[in-house]
């Protein structure tokens, strides 16, 4: 899994049916406390809002298991929205 | 999911059959500010309704290949949505 940072959302009327009725999210990849080059559009099974720090599934497989649909074209899902992050200094 | 612009399409007579009825665009990956990024792939419209010049967000890999109907075709990437509107903090 990865760790983001909510920075806005995809509005879209004309989309694959699996999306119908699912929130869009921008997220800014997060490593370290530091942004790196790379967002994800996500959709969000938890009600995470801007600017939080969430934990992002990015794998199909598991992606089609949450929604439980085989044929879901979905990999980046939100899933987690995060406390609060202790990294060893190394 | 990434954000991408259509730049144009690709017309190809002899192909894959599971490919038949297929319309084929070019994208350009896009960062979360709307500049391109990378190089262009060659995407399935899974919408039926992209065009030149649309922003839309597109799937990469297996999930590319489920967004198809009939799903599972040899696809790699596929336009999923159109972007009505993109909504990102600076």
């Amino acid at each position: 899994m990865k760790v983001g940072r909510v920075i806005g959302n995809v509005v879209s009327t004309i989309k694959h049916d699996f999306f119908e009725g699912e929130r869009l999210l921008m997220v800014q990849l997060v490593d370290n406390g530091e942004d790196y080059d790379g967002y994800l559009i996500c959709t969000d099974v938890v009600g995470a809002g801007s600017d939080e720090t969430v934990l992002i599934l990015d794998e199909g497989s598991s992606a089609r298991t949450i929604y439980g649909i085989e044929s879901a074209p979905i990999r980046s899902v939100i899933v987690g929205i995060i406390d609060d992050i202790h990294e060893l200094d190394t | 999911m990434q954000l991408g612009r259509v730049r144009g399409s690709v017309v190809a007579t002899v192909k894959d059959p599971a490919m038949e009825g297929m319309k084929l665009l070019i994208v350009q990956p896009l960062d979360k500010s709307l500049a391109d990024v990378g190089e262009c792939v060659v995407a399935a419209d899974a919408v039926h309704q992209s065009g030149d010049g649309d922003l839309i967000y597109f799937v990469a890999s297996r999930e590319a290949a489920e967004a198809m109907q009939p799903r599972f075709v040899p696809v790699d990437h596929a336009i999923v949505g159109i972007v009505d509107e993109v909504d990102v903090r600076p």
